[in-house]
């Protein structure tokens, strides 16, 4: 296996195996499309996200170490309180419980509270609860959405600098913005509730998107310094044959990425529950995947098809084929 | 400094991190035996356990809040607490709208009360002044000696205002330990017995005030500047101005009118009647009292003594909250157990531990020995991290959150990322069939502009999460930007050097097959083999690139001496025409 691998690192290298993502891509951009498509329809017809307390505003009590999960028993203690209350009550992990309601007063939140603990043999400290006004979630996505607008615009005008052609920045930042409805997309399916903490995890995926696929293109750009005067392969090939050179640079910092990410979402939240790090893993651990994919399958072979009709490079394909030619006489 | 090789500049470089390792944890030993700070890492509210309130400040009549009265509302929130008797509160602002305050343990109803309400600022006059502390029980004014009204008051100032219940519960107040417990809200109407608090140069100080006279909302705007004498001159006392609007420059005159009276009236006694006095109420609590000295027609008083520029200044800056009545929002509110953080941050560590043993893992089995380099340099960017994370905590009193926690762990791919693209960039140069040394300084040269640009990218993501920072984020974009930075020195400072030295070692250097570097394995043809055999041009690997006239002048530029030798040999190999097209 190793050797294969290795070996695999070196095929790729010379171009004795290559994958062909350039000449495929418009399979590649149908699948991206019906994705991105699919992404946005998702949660139009769930009628949107399953948005968390944070944005709904509320009250919410989160239980541990309960001595059993019935879920009565925390309706009970909401009832006895706010009797016209339709408190959501589950089981989120081993022995936590999450009691979820409308905003309460303090008053009520300290009974409730008080009430929870009786109910399920916890001691005081074993209750957390956290309130939420309704004008928080506004804050929260404005500044999220701001966060992303200038996140976005700070990117292309930075990937324009470094590459110094704007096809280039565009290429990126298309490849970025089909992670991003992607990762939301998968999202809204997983039924997963979006949290302050999942927008964190999906502005990282942003970067992490952005930052793989810095690193393909230097080898993109490496690859034709001097395309106008070779007459070896065309542009498309070139940019092929670095998006292959750099496949296990790609799959080893994906794995290297994502291996620390799907313990957190494996085994953190089989133990814990829904939480910080749950929301942030389960958006990273998508969008990394997602996010190396569209760096191979979308960037590399836009940038190829952005280019490819320039009159230099149109020029030199003619070459290549003449050349070509030439050789098989 | 004799020779300069990459070999020795590897080790000054190593030397150099050394020094930095022992100097920050010289720093931070420093701290702990100096007992101001721990060798553990401070943590956030949610690992620890306790209650996160986000307010968001109100002003009536504007939608809007600027810097300045977001820091007023700091400033009056951190009084509130302090004064509730909360030990180890935190207050700081968010994204520029909204106040955070994070108590340790639950909070009391009272306690929170008093942290949402608006403030409230007003001048009243003062009856009567006294020693701070209470009066013990047994020396108290008896029941029949209480001073009693004898009239309805006529006046603000009049000591008809002074019934037997509130004589007897201005002797009994304690201004030298003043309760916490929290009051209603006093009624402007009726006369009010209070403290004003101790300063460094000041002792506290209890007072029966009168009803309110002058709201706070009236003041239209207060500086402080030096205090001009007689001719103009700039003495070097600090004064605070105050400009009341029209409807207070009257009323103010009016009462300015009666203390003054008062002040003329004591000067044989030394001026020092406390009717003379007009109070600045905030929030129920005297913050200064100053004597009427002249009667103010024009609504501007200035408030003299002995300020600093400092006190000058807070006082002003207090007198303009007076004038607009902030009340807070709680936006959310947040109470976690010390278990569940705990817990929380038991599992976050497991999770990132098993998520370092599995890239541990891969790495060797990718990398073979040079695994050891990136596992070497995953620690080495670990210790940094948490150097700075320890001495942050102390400095700057950076709590880890359970946010920065997942920042750390998402990290540990984005750091070893960077090796992993430098050593398939050497492999790459292996490929093309140049020895490890070479290999190793080409591949750097490759690397280093690619491992800048995408750090780059991870800087500006952490910078633009920190700065439009909502909630938790903030944490996060933290450690995120702190293991970019600790990255980069450890690829420029650690991985690379390591690489030079190891790069001279037999093991590495002759391709041993577990080195991770073996040449046979990454299917290079050496340039050289042995008894004068040249590579012939058939067996020039596909990918060495021409080199000719279009890309000539950057290459030169970015070839060394030791590049250009290998090019001109390569030539000599090459085809004679120096062009490399096979045909």
């Amino acid at each position: 296996m190793t050797t294969s691998f290795a070996t695999f690192g070196n095929e790729l290298y010379t171009g004795k195996r290559s994958y062909n993502f350039v000449d495929s891509k418009k399979i590649w951009f149908i699948i991206a499309a019906v994705a991105v498509a699919l992404s946005i329809l998702i949660p139009v017809l769930k009628g949107g996200f399953n948005l968390g307390i944070e944005f709904r505003g509320g009250s919410e009590f989160t239980v541990s170490n309960v001595k059993t999960t019935d879920a009565g028993l925390g309706e009970k203690a909401v009832h006895d309180v706010v009797s016209g209350a339709i408190p959501r009550v589950a089981n989120v992990a081993g022995n936590t419980m999450r009691i979820q309601t409308d905003q309460l007063t303090d008053d009520e939140t300290n009974r409730i509270k008080e009430g929870l603990t009786t109910a399920y043999g916890v001691t005081e400290n074993e209750v957390t609860s956290n309130f939420v006004g309704p004008t928080w979630g506004q804050d929260v996505t404005r500044q999220a959405l701001i966060g992303l607008a200038v996140f976005v615009g700070l990117a292309a005008v930075l990937m324009a600098l470094y590459f110094r052609t704007w096809k280039m920045s565009l290429s990126a930042l298309v490849g970025m913005l089909v992670t991003m409805f992607t990762t939301a997309g998968v999202y809204a399916l997983s039924d997963f509730e979006v949290t302050p903490s999942a927008i964190i995890g999906f502005l990282t995926v942003l970067s992490y998107s952005l930052y793989d696929t810095v690193v393909v293109f230097d080898k993109i750009r490496e690859n034709t310094a001097d395309i106008s005067t070779s007459t070896r392969r065309t542009f498309g090939e070139e940019v092929n044959l670095a998006v292959n050179q750099t496949l296990v640079r790609s799959i080893n910092t994906m794995m290297v990425a994502v291996l620390p990410v799907a313990a957190i979402l494996f085994i953190g939240a089989g133990l814990l529950g829904a939480g910080t790090l749950r929301d942030l893993s389960l958006a990273l651990f998508v969008g990394i995947l997602i996010g190396t994919a569209a760096t191979i399958f979308i960037a590399a072979p836009l940038y190829a098809w952005l280019r490819q009709s320039e009159p230099d490079l149109v020029k030199q394909a003619r070459k290549v084929a003449h050349r070509r030619a030439e050789a098989t006489v | 400094m004799a020779r300069t090789g990459p070999k020795n500049s590897a080790r000054r470089v190593l030397t150099w991190l050394g020094a930095i390792f022992v100097v920050l944890t010289a720093v931070l030993g420093g701290g702990v035996i100096s007992g101001h700070a721990s060798w553990a890492p401070k943590l956030a509210l949610d690992l620890e356990g306790g209650t996160q309130m986000i307010l968001a400040p109100r002003v009536e009549g504007s939608s809007e809040i600027s810097e300045e009265q977001l820091n007023q509302a700091v400033a009056i929130i951190r009084q509130r607490v302090d004064g509730s008797g909360v030990a180890e509160a935190e207050i700081s602002t968010q994204s520029g709208r909204n106040v955070v305050v994070s108590l340790p343990g639950t909070p009391s109803k009272e306690t929170r009360d008093l942290i949402q309400a608006s403030a409230d600022m007003n001048f009243r006059p003062v009856i009567a002044a006294a020693d701070p502390a209470a009066i013990p029980v047994e020396s108290r004014t008896p029941d029949d000696q209480l001073p009693k009204p004898t009239a309805d008051p006529t006046n603000a100032s009049d000591t008809n205002w002074v019934t037997p219940e509130l004589y007897k519960e201005f002797e009994a107040l304690d201004c030298v330990n003043p309760s916490t417990e929290k009051r209603e809200r006093s009624d402007p109407a009726k006369p009010l017995v209070t403290c004003e608090a101790a300063t460094d140069k000041t002792p506290a100080i209890k007072y029966i005030l009168g009803p309110v006279e002058v709201k706070g909302q009236d003041i239209s705007s207060s500086s402080f500047s030096q205090v001009q004498g007689a001719q103009g001159s700039v003495t070097n006392s600090w004064g605070v101005n105050i400009t009341f609007n029209a409807e207070a420059t009257a009323k103010f005159k009016e009462v300015t009118e009666r203390l003054n009276q008062f002040y003329t009236a004591s000067l044989a006694q030394g001026g020092n009647d406390p009717k003379a006095q007009f109070a600045i109420v905030l929030d129920d609590k005297v913050i200064s009292a100053p004597r009427s000295l002249a009667v103010i027609t024009d609504g501007k008083p200035q408030i003299t003594g002995n300020f600093t520029q400092a006190s000058a200044k807070a006082l002003s800056d207090q007198l303009r909250y007076g004038a607009l009545p902030i009340s807070f929002e709680i936006q959310s509110q947040e109470q976690i157990s010390a278990t569940l953080g705990g817990d929380q941050l038991r599992l976050g560590l497991l999770a990132g531990l098993i998520g370092l043993l599995l890239v541990v893992v891969y790495s060797l089995f990718q990398y073979r020995a040079l695994g050891f380099v990136t596992i070497a340099s995953l620690v080495v960017a670990g210790g940094l991290t948490y150097l700075a994370i320890a001495i942050l905590g102390w400095t700057e009193n950076y709590r880890l959150s359970l946010a920065g926690v997942a920042g750390l762990i998402v990290a540990i791919g984005q750091t070893a990322d960077s090796f992993i693209v430098y050593f398939e960039r050497i492999r790459d140069e292996l490929r093309e069939g140049r020895g490890l040394v070479s290999a190793v300084e080409n591949g750097w040269k490759r690397a280093k502009r690619t491992v800048l640009a995408s750090k780059a990218v991870n800087l500006l993501a952490a910078l633009v999460l920190y700065f439009v920072a909502v909630g938790n984020v903030r944490g996060f974009a933290f450690t995120l930007g702190l293991t970019a930075v600790a990255d980069l020195i450890v690829v420029f400072m650690f991985t690379h050097p390591m690489l030079q030295v190891l790069a001279r070692t037999r093991f590495f250097g002759e391709g041993h097959r577990f080195s991770g570097l073996s040449p046979d394995r990454l299917g290079a043809v050496p340039l050289y083999r042995g008894a004068g055999r040249l590579r012939t041009p058939t067996e020039k690997p596909a990918v060495v690139r021409a080199r000719n006239a279009g890309a000539a002048a950057e290459a030169e530029r970015r070839m060394t001496i030791a590049e250009r030798r290998l090019a001109e040999k390569g030539q000599l190999t090459g085809p004679s025409n120096g062009t490399k097209e096979e045909k």
